[in-house]
């Protein structure tokens, strides 16, 4: 009897620090990878490879981090380029699911357009920014059309090919249910796209992301002190540590927001069943 | 009793053939079948007979090659997998079928719910279908096809997939849906002994190309019991009838 108490006393205590045990699976093995990072950073400095003011250690550009954090103007920045990431990438979004589903529907469209759209993709999206500069000069505008030409393909691709796998057997059900046209893509066919759509989306926001930064630190807009314009600056003045401070922020926002689409992806799929 | 209304399902000298290389596959030859209002007709055959494609061809999926087809008011279809919508909750599955035929939103919830405790499934309303167990799956399923009030319930070889056990408590949910509705009912299945305990007629079908070979009355009273004498005896004549015909068409 006393083994049961035992045992019960035992799943109890399971039971109450799991949740703390859970957080801590989830955190050590990425703080390890931080750790480790940091660490062949620091070896590589002690090495002596390049001097302080060109390839400071972490421990001061940490701090010097640190100090940003505390600076209005900062902030005044990471708003001006987080504005931007989300004015390009909602317009993207919204151009490449359209492009995506009039692909999937036309065929005549699919034949002209659907490998071209692959094609879009494959372009770096940095090749278009004399174009748009051109087109746009110095301004937000051109910034814009390289973040929406950069994501907009890999919406669009991502909600075709999520499409094309929709499980012939759910439409129809659809069919047979009486969904016609658009009714059986509202009801039946994007709702079964959904995970291919959020692979796309995902994708989408990295080349958005990346795109913006490219576009940032070319293209100068008066009064914006943007991420990538304050990363061109640091590099004008040789100010190396304030230059790895800002690359640290702009990984930090891409994985955040990559963490986000990631969750979602995961939301999806518990509710699908599609877990182990 | 004797006033004819146009039958429900009617089919004349139906011919449906699939482009197969050069040539091309008859998959149904010649079949001409009549179903009357509110009656239950089990389809046997092999696989590959073309039974699904028959099926296909009565809920409007596919067009006939050649010959007449007419079915009369809604149609439902259930397939062999439940193929419910798996990001819909079981009454989210039944919901829709019911938006799609155009009940208002108000009534719709409430109108899935009697229909889920029809078939035994109060309380699981707002589980997802991966949360199920197989046989819930096509109780849902079954559920959803009722909610399209349907006057002719296609059904496609629907608990095949299923054990013995719960397959046969499904055929009693069936069977006891059917005899309180006007509902008529065309079952495919490949199990004589399941067409037998199920139909008020079997239609027995041969292989490639798809044709009916044979046709019999089921006079047994119901409820009928699957481990039956009577139903074992005249399984076993359709089994023979169609081992023979299998036998024709290999040799």
């Amino acid at each position: 009897m006393s083994v049961d108490i035992a045992v019960a006393q035992l799943a109890e205590v399971n039971g109450t620090t799991r949740p703390l045990l859970n957080v801590w699976a989830w955190l050590w093995p990425k703080l390890a990878a931080i750790a480790l990072a940091l660490f062949a950073w620091q070896v590589v400095v002690w090495s002596g490879w390049k001097p302080d003011y060109v390839l400071p250690g972490p421990m001061p550009v940490l701090q010097r981090l640190g100090q940003d954090l505390t600076q209005p103007d900062f902030f005044v920045g990471v708003a001006a380029t987080l504005r931007r990431a989300l004015a390009g990438y909602v317009i993207a979004v919204v151009i490449g699911s359209a492009v995506g589903v009039l692909v999937a529907r036309i065929t005549v469209l699919r034949e002209a357009v659907g490998s071209a759209v692959l094609g879009f993709q494959s372009m770096p999206s940095i090749a278009w920014l004399p174009l748009a500069i051109l087109l746009f000069q110095q301004s937000e505008a051109a910034i814009l059309f390289v973040v929406i030409l950069g994501a907009a393909p890999a919406v669009a691709s991502g909600l075709l090919s999520g499409i094309d796998h929709v499980q012939p057997l759910l439409i129809r059900v659809g069919h047979v249910m009486g969904a016609r046209g658009l009714g059986l893509y509202r009801h039946v066919i994007l709702p079964a796209a959904l995970p291919g759509f959020v692979g796309g989306l995902k994708q989408g926001w990295a080349f958005a992301w990346r795109s913006l930064m490219a576009g940032e630190l070319i293209v100068i807009v008066a009064h914006q002190p943007s991420l990538g314009q304050q990363l061109q600056f640091a590099r004008d003045l040789a100010d190396a540590q304030q230059m790895l401070a800002l690359m640290i922020m702009i990984f930090a926002i891409g994985v955040l927001i990559d963490g986000i689409f990631g969750a979602m992806d995961k939301a999806i799929r518990r509710r699908w069943g599609l877990l182990a | 009793m004797s006033v004819t209304v146009g039958k429900p399902v009617t089919v004349r000298h139906l011919t449906k053939t699939f482009p197969h290389g050069a040539r091309s596959l008859i998959a149904l030859k010649d079949v001409s079948l009549e179903v009357g209002a509110g009656e239950f007709v089990c389809v046997v055959g092999a696989s590959g007979c073309g039974k699904s494609t028959l099926l296909n061809i009565l809920a409007g999926l596919d067009q006939p090659t050649d010959g007449q087809v007419r079915v009369e008011g809604r149609v439902a279809l259930m397939f062999q997998e439940a193929a419910l919508l798996p990001w819909l909750t079981t009454s989210g599955n039944v919901e829709l079928a019911l938006e799609l035929r155009g009940v208002q939103g108000s009534e719709r919830r409430d109108m899935a719910y009697e229909l889920l405790s029809r078939l035994h499934l109060q309380g699981f309303e707002r589980r997802l279908p991966h949360e199920l167990s197989g046989g819930m799956k096509h109780r849902v399923a079954l559920a959803r096809a009722l909610a399209q009030d349907a006057d002719v319930l296609l059904m496609d070889e629907p608990f095949a997939s299923l054990d013995a056990i719960t397959r046969d408590l499904l055929h009693d949910e069936l069977v006891r849906l059917w005899t309180s509705t006007s509902l008529t009912v065309v079952f495919v299945t490949h199990n004589p002994r399941e067409a037998v305990r199920l139909g008020d007629r079997v239609v027995v079908f041969t292989s490639r190309p798809g044709r009916i070979a044979h046709e019999l009355r089921i006079e047994l009273p119901r409820p009928r019991n699957l481990d039956s004498p009577e139903i074992a005896v005249i399984a076993a004549r359709i089994t023979d009838r169609l081992k023979e015909e299998m036998r024709a068409s290999v040799g």
